[in-house]
């Protein structure tokens, strides 16, 4: 099956329960069914709603506080009501944090989660494409079985052997300490992911390929891997936003101030800031703005990326 | 080509697994030399009351976070299947908390629920100003709340992708069948989402089990007031990298292991999701 018939016998499919189910009923049904139907109906949009529209002030009041709290003088924070807009708003808390060493932690997190989702990707589409191709293969069986595996292992329940590994490879206190455990725990879900988007290409592209004389890493570089760039971007967006908020890694595998990466750096800036919460907010505001930029730019990419490969 | 793949997946995610069950049965304190210990750890991290304690309450914040954050994406994913304006705009005020880090949302919720200065200080909000991470009854609850705060938004996103692709086929036969909302719900939307439910059930477990980032950051490292809120991750973080006994710490993310394998094995046979896998083509 071609990737574009699935497409569009999809989005013919894609409606919701609710659309469908406030379609007319048909003439044929009784009055009093219509009535209790047009009753669980609107109880199930007023449950629904109510939830939506509770959990929506749950999520933002929580994220305006945030930002207007980072904006307001150590004064005004504790004198201000804290939802109210800053009385005087100011950036110094920004200024604060931006003098320190704030750009360190920005490019080690750069640095540790382009490398992490360079070699992840890289690994990751050989592996898949390796399984697709080996299908039926005991080989092929067994490796997708060891990631569905490493789909259930704790990263918390390994952590103390992997620092013993770090240890005696001598990368401890390294950024390479962070990437090379976060790309093996990337690999499982962006193999699974890969797989079932590369089993979609048809068999006969591949064939076509061989009868031209093409060899396995022709085949991946210029047929699976172009094929695969929607995959390929969604699972990228995916696992960088796992290792960029990556905590327990950097925690226990670096130590020095110069090589923490954004997260671990926002736990020494309460420890600096102490009770000075403007400063800590703004702090946390500058590490999640990459990611909100990011956000902005790839929404869909993001959306996909977080859903894919665990809906059916 | 699958060799480099295996070779790092291998190194880091298998032979640590077996790797932590050996360092179980080793004396280390994560600096000298690594001496064998039989099953001292495991006599005592089995006798110790405070492993049952964590245990007991991984399983209490497992419970009630599934209870909770269920309904509720439950209800988000409905609401938020049809398209709609508005319901995009709601789609993209849910996508904040999975945009910030762990860290980033403990220190966020921990200023915010700062009695003094947090949100309690707020003209008509004066209810919220208890020490809820503070009392050793709260604490555990107001983790469980947060731990939502950061996850119901991403479970939310998967029962509306599973609702999205229901067939309204399905719901137009059953109109003519003269099958009212109730029976269509029942009979329709509740068994196609059968494998959404077991996927988002099955991460909530298991992902119970992994809470650390936010209880660490929470409880300031603690995973207090005194213990009220030290869940097995924290206790084997503490046990090996605070109080330097990897082996009893080894002893203890064993018992992480088996419970998250076979807790994921369990859903897995329970659900019929490797019968799924097997229902794509291929393979």
């Amino acid at each position: 099956m071609s990737t574009t018939v699935t497409k569009a016998r999809h989005s013919r499919t894609v409606t919701g329960p609710e659309r469908a189910g406030d379609r007319p009923t048909p003439p044929t049904r009784p009055g009093t069914h219509r009535r209790r139907a047009a009753a669980f109906g609107a109880v199930r949009r007023a449950l629904t709603g109510g939830t939506t529209l509770l959990w929506a002030a749950i999520v933002v009041v929580p994220v305006y506080w945030l930002v207007v709290t980072s904006l307001r003088t150590r004064a005004d924070f504790t004198a201000d009501s804290p939802l109210a807009l800053p009385g005087h708003p100011t950036l110094d808390n920004y200024r604060t944090v931006l003098a320190g060493d704030f750009t360190t932690y920005l490019l080690n997190s750069v640095f540790v989660t382009v490398a992490t989702v360079v070699l992840t990707m890289a690994f990751a589409l050989m592996a898949a494409f390796a399984i697709v191709r080996g299908a039926g293969s005991r080989l092929s069986r067994v490796s997708f079985r060891l990631y569905l595996l490493g789909l259930a292992i704790p990263l918390q329940a390994v952590i103390i052997p992997v620092y013993l590994l770090i240890i005696r490879m001598r990368l401890y206190d390294s950024l390479l300490a962070i990437v090379l455990p976060s790309a093996a725990f990337a690999l499982p879900i962006t193999v699974m992911i890969l797989v079932s988007f590369l089993r979609d290409v048809p068999r006969s592209l591949f064939e076509a390929m061989i009868v031209d004389g093409a060899g396995d890493w022709r085949m991946l570089w210029s047929l699976a891997a172009p094929l695969a760039r929607p995959a390929l971007m969604t699972v990228a967006v995916y696992d960088g936003l796992q290792v960029w908020n990556g905590f327990l890694f950097p925690l226990i595998l670096t130590q020095s101030g110069d090589r923490a990466v954004l997260p671990l750096a926002l736990t020494l800036y309460r420890g600096q800031f102490g009770i000075d919460v403007p400063a800590t907010m703004a702090a946390v505001v500058l590490s999640t703005l990459p990611m909100f930029a990011l956000f902005v730019l790839a929404r869909r990419q993001l959306v996909a990326g977080l859903t894919a490969g665990f809906s059916k | 080509m699958a060799a480099p793949a295996l070779l790092l997946f291998g190194l880091f995610g298998l032979v640590p697994l077996a790797g932590v069950v050996v360092l179980g049965l080793t004396r280390w304190d994560g600096l000298g030399s690594i001496g064998w210990a039989g099953f001292a750890n495991w006599s005592a991290v089995l006798a110790d009351g405070a492993t049952w304690q964590a245990l007991g309450l991984t399983v209490k914040v497992m419970a009630v976070s599934w209870l909770v954050q269920t309904p509720i994406a439950l209800a988000l994913g409905v609401f938020q299947a049809p398209r709609g304006r508005l319901r995009a705009l709601f789609a993209v005020l849910f996508f904040l908390p999975l945009l910030l880090s762990a860290v980033a949302i403990g220190l966020t919720w921990q200023a915010l629920l700062d009695p003094s200065f947090g949100i309690g200080a707020t003209p008509g909000l004066h209810w919220l100003a208890e020490p809820l991470l503070g009392s050793p009854d709260l604490a555990l609850y107001t983790v469980i709340f947060v731990i939502a705060w950061q996850f119901v938004p991403f479970h939310a996103l998967l029962y509306q992708a599973g609702i999205r692709q229901i067939p309204t086929a399905l719901y137009e036969a059953a109109a003519l069948d003269g099958a009212g909302p109730v029976t269509r719900f029942l009979h329709i939307t509740v068994p196609q989402l059968k494998y959404t439910m077991v996927t988002s059930s099955t991460l909530m477990l298991v992902g119970s089990l992994t809470y650390f980032d936010l209880v660490f950051v929470l409880s300031g490292g603690t995973g207090g007031p005194g213990t009220a809120t030290r869940v097995l991750p924290l206790a084997m973080y503490i046990t090996g990298f605070q109080a330097h006994d990897m082996g009893r710490a080894s002893a203890v993310a064993t018992l992480l292991v088996v419970f998250g394998l076979g807790l994921s094995l369990l859903m897995t046979r329970l659900s019929g999701f490797t019968r799924m896998d097997s229902q794509q083509e291929g393979m």
